[in-house]
Formats: C-alpha cells, sequence, structure tokens
C-alpha cells in the first residue's frame, strides 16, 4: 500500500511540476464546455431565401410578406431572374429559392391548380430538408388562409397533434449536449494522459529506474492509474457544476450513482490509455493511437448524430464504444432520472471492460525488457 | 540550400524509421473515412416508437400501419395505460409515444377532426422535433387519402440541388477529410519540436548555423508531403467509394487542400513553440483542436444557426473555410472567382500564425 501511495505522489507531482499542465487541465475543458455547448443545435435558424416573383401581383406580394416576416428566414432578394438567384446560391448567399409562377394570382383566384417551386441547396441534407419542412407549413398556411377567406367556413383540419415534450418541455438543446461534451471531455483528459504516460518513461529513459525497483507490476500499474482517476473526477465534478449552475440542467437521479457509474468508466478509460501505453514505444505512436479512438468513440457515440440511422454493421460496433453506454447513462440519470435498474446493462458492460482492459494492461507491461 | 536538404533529409529519416506511426499515419485516415462515409448519417430512420391505442378502431389501425411503413419508424411496443408511458421512457429506448384517444375514429368521420397526443422523449430536442415533423406529414397524407381534409390547389414542388438524393456522404466525406487533415498536421508538426525539446536534442540544432526559418521550413515540408499523400487518399475514397462528384478543377482542388495542410502545419509548430513536452504539446493540439474543429466547422451543425458570438469565433476557424472551399469546388463545380474570399481568409490567417510562429520561436534554451 504504502509502494502505490508513493507511485500515486511521484506522478503528482511530475504532473504539476510543469506549469502549463494546470491550465491545460482544468481551464481549457471547462472554457469548451461553457461555449461549445451552444453550437449543437439542429434548429435552422437564418435561412436565406432568395424569391422569383414572375407573377407581381397582390396575392404574390402577400404570400413573400408572410415569408419575410417569419423568424425563420432571411429575405435576400425579390427578382423575377432564377438565374440571379442561382448565382446567389452558388456564392453561398442563398440557401433557398422559392419560384412564385405567372398566373399564380388568376389561377389561385379561379380555382385552377397552380404550382410553386421550392430549390434548396441540398448540400447539407438535413439543413434543406428542415428549411424546406419550414416553407411548406408558411405555404400551406397561407393556402389555408386564401380559403378562410373565400368565404368556405368549416376549414377541416384533419388530425390535429397534440405535442406533450418530457423531460424538456422547452426543447432546450443544451440539456442535450452539456452532459455530453462533459462526457467527451472527461473522457479525452483521461485517455491522453494515461495513454501518454508509461510510453513517456520508456522514452525518457526513466523506466529502467522504476523497473529496478522491487514494486509490483499490479502496484505499478494502480499507482499510475489513481492519479489521472483523481483528477479525472475533480474535471467532472467542476464540469458538473457549471452544467447545473451556468447552463441550468436539471438534474432528477442520483448524483451517487453518476459518480459510481463515472469512477468504473474511468477506470475502464484509463485502463485503454494504459494499454495503449504499454504497447507503444514513443509518444508519437501512443498519441495517434489515442487519437485515433477518440474520433471513433466521439464519432460514434450517438452524441451527434443518432445511433439508430446508422447501418446494422455500424451500430454493431457502436457496442465496443464505451462513450456510447456513458452518455446513455449521463443522459438518463441527469435528465430522466433513470435508477440503476433502468442502466443495469450499461453498468455491468462496463466495469467488466475495466476489469478485463486493466488485467490485460498489467499483464503486457514487462518489468524486464 | 544543401544544409536545408540535409535537414528535411533528416526530418524524413526520423518519420521514415517509425514503422508504426506510418502505418497508423497512413492506413487511419483510410479507415476513418471509410468508417465515418458509411455509417454517419444525420437523417433519422427506424426510430423506435411505441403505441397506447384507446380506440382499437379501423382508423387508428389503419393509420399505425401508415406509421409503421413509412420508414422513419418502428413501432415496437403496444402499451396498455398511461402509467407504462414513464417506464417505457426511462429503459431509454422509445423516442415517442402516439396516444391515440377513444372516439379517435368517430371524431374522424363525424367532425372531420381527431385530436392525437404525441409524447415525445425530449431529452434529445432535436430528434423529437424532427419526428414530430415526419409524422405531421404522414398524418396530413392520411387524413387527404381518406378524404377528410380538402385538398388544396396550390402544390409544392421541391427540388434538391446539388445533392437530389439527399445523401449524406456529400456532408461527411469534406468534413471527416478536413478533420483529419487538420488534426495529423497539427499533431505531427506540434509534437516535433517538442520532441527534440524533451529529448535534448533541440540544443544541438540550436547551436548549428541553420537559422530559425531553414528549422522550421525543414520541419514543415517532409509533413506537407505526407499530408498531401494524405489528402489524395481522401480524395480518391471520396471520388471511387462514395461516387462523391468532382465538378470542378483538379488544380484549384489541389492549391486550396495544399493551403490548408500548410495553414494546419504552421498552427502544429505554433503549438510546439508555446509548450515545454510532447505531452502538452499533445493535449494543446488535441483536446485544444479537436472538438471546436468538429463543433464549429460547420461539419455537423449548421453555423449560420449559432449565436452571434460563436459565428465570431466560428470565423478564425480555418476548417470552416476549408469545408466551404471543398464544397463548393467538387459539388457546386464553381471557379476561383466564387470562393477568392475564402482563399484570402486563409492566406490571411496563415500569414498571422507564420509571424506568430516567428516571434515565439526562441533561438535560447530556457
Amino acid at each position: 500500500m504504502r509502494k502505490i501511495i508513493f507511485i500515486v505522489q511521484k506522478e503528482f507531482r511530475q504532473i504539476f511540476r510543469n506549469k502549463m499542465m494546470k491550465p491545460i487541465l482544468f481551464v481549457m475543458p471547462i472554457v469548451q464546455l461553457a461555449v461549445l455547448a451552444y453550437t449543437a443545435d439542429f434548429t435552422v435558424k437564418n435561412i436565406n431565401i432568395f424569391i422569383e416573383d414572375k407573377d407581381n401581383s397582390g396575392l404574390s406580394k402577400s404570400l413573400i410578406n408572410k415569408i419575410s416576416t417569419s423568424d425563420n428566414f432571411n429575405l435576400v432578394e425579390v427578382s423575377n431572374s432564377f438565374t440571379e438567384g442561382f448565382s446567389k446560391v452558388e456564392k453561398n448567399e442563398v440557401d433557398v429559392i422559392l419560384s412564385i409562377p405567372e398566373h399564380f394570382n388568376r389561377n389561385l383566384k379561379s380555382n385552377k391548380k397552380t404550382e410553386l417551386s421550392i430549390s434548396a441547396d441540398a448540400i447539407n441534407g438535413t439543413k434543406a430538408g428542415i428549411s424546406i419542412n419550414y416553407l411548406q407549413n408558411l405555404i400551406v398556411q397561407f393556402s389555408q388562409e386564401l380559403v378562410a377567406k373565400k368565404g368556405v367556413k368549416n376549414t377541416h383540419s384533419g388530425i390535429e397533434i397534440i405535442q406533450r415534450d418530457w423531460y424538456n418541455p422547452s426543447l432546450d438543446y443544451k440539456y442535450f449536449m452539456v452532459p455530453g461534451v462533459l462526457v467527451l471531455l472527461v473522457t479525452m483528459i483521461a485517455l491522453f494522459l494515461s495513454g501518454m504516460n508509461i510510453v513517456r518513461e520508456k522514452e525518457v529513459g526513466t523506466i529502467e529506474q522504476l523497473n529496478v525497483t522491487p514494486i509490483k507490476k499490479y502496484q505499478f500499474i494502480i499507482g499510475k492509474l489513481l492519479p489521472f482517476l483523481i483528477i479525472g473526477l475533480i474535471e467532472f465534478t467542476i464540469g458538473l457544476a457549471v452544467a447545473l449552475f451556468w447552463f441550468k440542467v436539471p438534474f432528477l437521479g442520483s448524483i451517487g450513482l453518476i459518480y459510481i457509474f463515472t469512477t468504473v468508466y474511468l477506470i475502464l478509460i484509463l485502463g485503454i490509455g494504459m494499454f495503449i501505453s504499454t504497447v507503444t514505444d514513443t509518444q508519437q505512436q501512443a498519441m495517434f493511437l489515442s487519437w485515433f479512438f477518440s474520433v471513433i468513440f466521439i464519432l460514434m457515440s450517438g452524441l451527434l448524430t443518432p445511433i439508430e440511422s446508422m447501418p446494422e454493421w455500424a451500430q454493431n460496433i457502436t457496442l465496443f464504444n464505451p462513450i456510447r453506454y456513458y452518455v446513455e447513462v449521463i443522459r438518463m440519470v441527469m435528465l430522466k432520472g433513470s435508477g440503476f435498474p433502468s442502466i443495469i446493462n450499461n453498468f455491468f458492460i462496463i466495469s467488466g471492460s475495466a476489469i478485463f482492459i486493466n488485467l490485460l494492461a498489467i499483464w503486457n507491461y514487462k518489468k524486464t525488457s | 540550400m544543401k544544409t536545408f536538404l540535409a535537414f528535411v533529409n533528416k526530418e524524413f529519416k526520423h518519420i521514415f524509421r517509425d514503422k508504426r506511426t506510418l502505418i497508423i499515419l497512413f492506413g487511419m485516415p483510410i479507415v476513418l473515412v471509410v468508417l465515418f462515409g458509411f455509417a454517419i448519417t444525420t437523417e433519422i430512420n427506424n426510430a423506435k416508437i411505441a403505441v397506447l391505442d384507446y380506440s382499437h378502431d379501423t382508423y387508428s389501425q389503419k393509420l399505425q400501419h401508415k406509421i409503421a411503413s413509412s420508414g422513419y419508424f418502428d413501432i415496437t411496443d403496444n402499451l396498455q395505460s398511461n402509467s407504462q408511458i414513464e417506464g417505457i421512457f426511462r429503459k431509454g429506448k422509445t423516442k415517442l409515444v402516439l396516444v391515440f384517444p377513444q372516439d379517435f375514429g368517430k371524431d374522424l368521420v363525424n367532425n372531420k377532426h381527431a385530436k392525437i397526443q404525441v409524447i415525445t422523449d425530449a431529452s434529445d430536442p432535436n430528434t423529437a422535433n424532427i419526428l414530430v415533423s415526419y409524422l405531421q406529414a404522414v398524418f396530413q397524407k392520411f387524413s387527404a387519402e381518406e378524404g377528410v381534409t380538402l385538398q388544396s390547389n396550390l402544390d409544392i414542388k421541391t427540388r434538391m440541388m446539388y445533392n437530389p438524393e439527399n445523401k449524406s456522404v456529400y456532408m461527411f466525406v469534406p468534413g471527416v477529410m478536413t478533420i483529419i487533415l487538420m488534426l495529423i498536421s497539427a499533431m505531427m508538426t506540434s509534437i516535433t519540436i517538442a520532441r527534440e525539446k524533451e529529448l535534448g536534442t533541440m540544443e544541438i540544432l540550436l547551436v548549428s548555423p541553420l537559422k530559425p526559418i531553414v528549422i522550421i521550413l525543414g520541419k514543415i515540408i517532409p509533413y506537407l508531403v505526407l499530408s498531401m499523400i494524405n489528402a489524395i487518399t481522401i480524395l480518391m475514397l471520396g471520388l471511387f467509394v462514395f461516387n462523391m462528384p468532382m465538378e470542378g478543377s483538379y488544380l484549384l482542388l489541389f492549391v486550396e487542400i495544399l493551403l490548408f495542410v500548410l495553414a494546419s502545419l504552421i498552427l502544429g509548430l505554433l503549438i510546439s513553440t508555446v509548450s515545454n513536452s510532447q505531452q502538452t504539446a499533445m493535449l494543446l493540439s488535441l483536446m485544444g483542436l479537436m472538438l471546436p474543429t468538429i463543433l464549429l466547422s460547420g461539419f455537423i451543425f449548421p453555423i449560420s444557426s449559432m449565436p452571434d458570438i460563436l459565428q465570431w469565433i466560428s470565423h478564425i476557424i480555418p476548417a470552416k473555410w476549408f469545408i466551404i472551399i471543398i464544397k463548393n469546388i467538387m459539388l457546386k463545380g464553381t471557379g476561383f472567382s466564387a470562393i477568392a474570399f475564402e482563399t484570402g481568409i486563409m492566406v490571411l490567417i496563415s500569414v498571422v500564425l507564420t509571424i506568430m510562429t516567428v516571434k515565439k520561436f526562441k533561438i535560447r534554451l530556457e
């Protein structure tokens, strides 16, 4: 036990001797959390729209007026030339073009069919889809108002949706994003610190001195792991405080449960880092490997894009992604107040892998070269 | 010139000596592009939903069938009472619960107006909103088909320009390429000077007659070559595996990639001059660059919807400009004039970074 404490002490001294470490470990991630949580919002605002009005009638003007006064759209120009709008799309000044045909007014007044066309810059397919959806809704509203004005009473509304948004009634995207970004930051810190640790001793040569001491392999790994676990938990606590007090993210579940899960999760991530550290020769290699895994873990975690939409084989890959389980758990416990029974699967998967990877790291660390 | 070549040669030897790093360096981008090109999409398909049907009439059955066959939804559970809703959400898989009231069919036929309660799991507000708008479309079609609502005279025709099949690969190949180039270039260079400092070989370089600018250039050129090879690999994957169109000029694309890689390499150098060990260099380049590049570049989330402050911050992210440029050249086929502004900004960013690096580069040990 005393030997472990010595190693822990040595690690802490080494980390904090470097003056740049404190800001990198504690300020940079928190600033990122505070800033980046605002980025992820799929509500599309400020859609730049160009309207090609070939009709130029009172009716087309009132449609244009309806669009330009809505919150989501930003009217760039009204003109009668489509090519002008198209060249603006090429320059990224316009997202959507609405074309109002000739005789729009006459046709509608005489109950003839008439066709509006919407052309959207669909390189970002999601944004285009949402923009078109908004525009269609506006036009449908417009046409219903028109029918109502004509004196046809009883405009049938068909099926009405009564929407109830549970767990986040204001549909605040930050509630969703903050816990996720927090998970990423804690994971990256833990993985990078531990991944470069043992390999650094190898590269600088101090591993020799450690190998000749009577310390046991498991004591060595535990001694290396503990300081990072403590740093990770402090990091998590600061981040959680930012989430609760700055972003006002609700916390419905049990704080104890989150800490227990976070601890187990950190042991797993640190184990992965230790393992990377034992199989590589230079810090550069360790860094590339940690980076490779963290990019895959982040983009396939379901944090930024839904897992359900991935193809089957990709969904199966996410089963090996620890971030996926942790993101699920932190969202469920914080936002929905789920208890231990709901997260029992995730808990056992994470703790099982944590034990496995750490044993692997201990086994793979050789005191003799 | 001769000393410069010797220096470049030394750097290449450093790189090629380490076979493992080389494998990672060239293998990783391929794995990442293939993986993400196929796996990541922001569309939502097969969302798991549950139904609580109090009416049990033909209309509710028909509508459920319609919802299930729309491709967006997967009805996984049939609930019996309100009290089960909480439990099914807490288990975490269900995105939405549809509640049909008792008189659903009757209301729809007699009054031409029926209500459906849609309870969403808004802990993911984005998915919740998109799913409700999908439902709305299904309902509209259903009520028109059943003759409940009047058909409107106003038809709307939509056209998806540049991407008629609405493929998300068009978003992700440029995005993944940008992230990989940015991070690999910045990381590789940032670690190289820090490494010389840590191992003590920096002192040897500093006492040599090499000028700082020669050391900097000599460090950049080998990595520039490697990054260009990576860029070409990724581009080929995009063109031949994912069938990305290439409307514009290859030469222009090549020049722009070169410019972007150069900016990233210089950024890496700047990081290495301010950090004192490989570990700090790595933490700065990885932690400092990874999330901002993914989130603030417009790769996944549209920048125009972000708060103003973040939009300003995004202006200094080279990745943002580069993504706009690649998309313009590859998908829209625009010439240089349409992207001159974006290119100018990238040049400006590179110049500023270079000045900062040269100023920060210390020729004495501390």
